[in-house]
């Protein structure tokens, strides 16, 4: 049976409202994307490093998710989440547990690519059964928007300001989903928000029921961080992926797919436009910062493509 | 019938991790603790238990994937030193705040810098405000009776508090002694099963663990973490007489040593007791009242028990292997001498920084602490209270 989105939003919910992350984040979206994948009688234990995601889901007394759920540190989810399947793994081997279960790790990309780096890559290494998803908003939001090593070059961030000796962050962003699948995990995909959720939502299956490790890099918009209004959250999403910015692609036991090629690769403009993080780039004399990223936008999208076996 | 061996400090320790099989074991190498996971492994590479064994990448991730496994409702276990240690430091708080009783043996080994591996306690001592339970042992026996007791220990309803059995880096670690050990069957039946009323892997409900926490609830938390310290050390001494009825091996919150009419006494933690023990015995047939308080257990700190033992005593040295950077004294002094505040015949006491890196203590030295004791004594004049034992100035 094909996807429907109307179906899958009439599932029951595991992240419960009332939350209290912003209007407009990506975040809560990337975790009800990725649970809407699950089974519905599955259970799941679920981890999540330090982030907005964890402060503003589970403040006591309150929680807002319905599975298991544990958050350790902010470094740490990868770690985790690995000793929680380890644990499931003994007490099945011992016969003191009958049910099968689902491990998901969430982290924002500080918890992600920087300082929860190692401890992903090992989780990855010792091919632990479980899934992590990466909710990639480009910067340490919950500490107020300081630079990361998956934050865009020219980003104006708080530990990168844009000044007269500056024009925001001086560094082009980690490839982490090349990072991980050079684990050679069996699982590896980049995804967002496009369209009716389709391609979220299947990457999120495949993930989660494929035996093994899996990464899941999710780029989750931030309102705040990249100064957008909230309502344009899925507006940006489609333009990170219609200028190539965002590319859709996966890496199945070793095979890469790109999942989807624009008709028409709009220029990087379209997506650094709409955000106030890139608005320093749009005043004269700084047209050759924007031709810079453009540069590299495609180098990258070449690269994906001999990898893909396209060109 | 006992089973009469030797092995290492770091063997006895392992041994008892086989015998409890347990859930998980999730270790990275350091030394002088390397050995541990090692022999555990062949343990598991020999079908001797069925526990999952996790090859982190860290010690900061072993400590991680341990709160993850024991939260998930299984039996973990770890083991480290030094740098490892400390490098767990963040993630020991957190273990201890989400009351979850991992069991970790720790070969105490000196902190870097400069990098040293040989043994004092300056990897532990930091760690004493973690929450953690803390028992130290003299030999390889004690690091093996101690660890099965601390399982039990950390695990009962009262406590449910991660625990610590700590020995000295290769003095007792790598040193081979003779041991008694308790059958297979009856350490298990001793530990018993692991049932948390409260797991993630629980089919029947959801559990969520590890929550921010406001200005509202904090404080309450920690109340109720604190009330768990000190209900455990009921707990300790009810395991002890168990253990005492099963083995014939008697344990306290600390071992008295020919103190009970000593004039003078040290005290003092892990294997330099065990020198210190010979010292009283060359003094003690010379007709000097000397004696030896050996802190086993120093997390909860027993001072009530402590000033009890030392009430009375004329001149008392407590033995630090770790500096504490006070610029008064080391973290045991700091402890025992508040213990003794409000006793009316309290003891004049001095502090002594040894062993630090693994500098050799000789029967020698510690008979040296004996008669500054003895010159306090007869003087009445206490001097500095912060000294150093044999140390180039």
């Amino acid at each position: 049976m094909g996807y429907n989105l109307k179906k899958e939003m009439n599932k029951p919910e595991r992240l419960a409202g009332g939350h209290r992350m912003c209007a407009g984040c990506g975040a809560p979206v990337a975790v009800r994307g990725v649970l809407r994948a699950l089974k519905q009688e599955d259970k799941a234990v679920i981890g999540c490093a330090t982030s907005c995601l964890e402060v503003s889901t589970f403040m006591y007394p309150y929680t807002s998710w319905k599975d298991s759920f544990i958050h350790n540190a902010f470094e740490n989810a990868g770690a985790t989440v690995s000793g929680v399947e380890a644990a499931h793994k003994a007490l099945i081997r011992k016969g003191k547990l009958k049910n099968e279960c689902k491990f998901i790790a969430f982290g924002g990309d500080g918890g992600t690519y920087d300082i929860g780096f190692q401890s992903l890559s090992g989780a990855m290494e010792r091919g632990h059964d479980m899934v992590y998803v990466c909710y990639d908003n480009g910067a340490y939001m919950n500490t107020g928007i300081q630079r990361s090593s998956a934050t865009p070059k020219f980003a104006d961030t708080t530990t990168t300001p844009v000044g007269i000796e500056s024009d925001g962050k001086k560094q082009y962003r980690k490839d982490l989903g090349q990072i991980i699948a050079a684990h050679h995990v069996p699982y590896v995909a980049q995804t967002t928000f496009v369209k009716d959720l389709k391609d979220l939502h299947e990457k999120s299956e495949k993930a989660l029921y494929k035996k093994g490790s899996a990464f899941l890099n999710v780029m989750a918009p931030c309102p705040r961080g990249w100064r957008y209004p909230p309502e344009d959250l899925m507006e940006i999403c489609r333009l990170a992926v219609e200028t190539c910015y965002w590319p859709l692609y996966e890496v199945e036991d070793g095979k890469w797919t790109l999942n989807y090629i624009p008709k028409k690769k709009l220029p990087i403009e379209e997506f650094l436009k709409p955000q106030g993080r890139f608005k320093h780039l749009f005043k004269s004399g700084k047209e050759h910062l924007i031709a810079e990223m453009q540069a590299e936008v495609d180098k990258r999208w070449e690269e994906l493509l001999v990898r893909c076996g396209i060109n | 019938m006992a089973i009469r061996e030797r092995m290492s400090g770091n063997e006895a320790v392992a041994t008892a991790m086989r015998q409890i099989n347990p859930d998980v074991m999730a270790a990275f190498p350091i030394t002088p603790s390397t050995e541990v996971p090692q022999y555990f492994a062949t343990y598991v590479a020999n079908g001797k238990v069925d526990t999952e064994f996790v090859t982190v990448e860290s010690e900061h991730s072993s400590m991680s994937a341990c709160v993850g496994s024991q939260a998930a409702g299984a039996r973990t276990f770890t083991a480290t030193s030094s740098c490892g240690l400390a490098l767990m430091f963040e993630v020991l708080y957190i273990a201890a705040s989400s009351r979850l009783p991992i069991t970790m043996a720790v070969v105490n080994r000196a902190l870097s810098g400069p990098i040293n591996i040989n043994a004092d306690h300056s990897d532990s001592m930091p760690t004493r405000d973690s929450g953690w339970l803390q028992i130290y042992s003299e030999n390889n026996q004690e690091a093996y009776d101690n660890f099965i007791q601390a399982v039990r220990i950390g695990e009962h309803d009262d406590v449910r508090l991660p625990v610590m059995v700590c020995q000295d880096g290769f003095i007792t670690s790598h040193a081979v002694e003779n041991i008694e050990l308790i059958e297979d069957e009856k350490v298990k039946n001793f530990v018993g099963e692991y049932s948390p009323k409260h797991y993630l892997l629980n089919p029947e409900e959801s559990m969520s663990v590890g929550p921010y926490d406001s200005t509202h609830y904090y404080m309450e938390h920690k109340r109720q973490q604190a009330e768990g310290m000190i209900n455990s050390k009921k707990v300790i001494m009810e395991v002890a007489k168990e253990f005492e009825k099963m083995t014939g091996r008697k344990y306290e919150m600390f071992e008295s040593y020919k103190l009970d009419d000593a004039e003078t006494a040290i005290v003092i933690i892990n294997s330099t007791a065990g020198t210190a023990k010979d010292a009283i015995d060359i003094l003690r047939s010379e007709g000097k009242k000397v004696g030896l308080l050996k802190i086993r257990i120093f997390r909860p700190f027993p001072a009530e028990e402590i000033a009890k033992a030392l009430e009375g005593k004329v001149a008392v040295a407590v033995m630090d292997r770790a500096e504490g950077f006070s610029a008064c004294g080391g973290p045991v002094f700091a402890e025992v001498r508040s213990a003794l505040y409000d006793s009316e015949n309290k003891p004049k006491m001095i502090n002594y920084i040894y062993g630090l890196g693994g500098r050799d203590v000789r029967i020698q030295n510690i008979m040296e602490v004996y008669s500054t004791l003895d010159e306090i004594k007869n003087t009445g004049d206490i001097g500095s209270t912060y000294r150093y034992l044999s140390v180039r100035e």
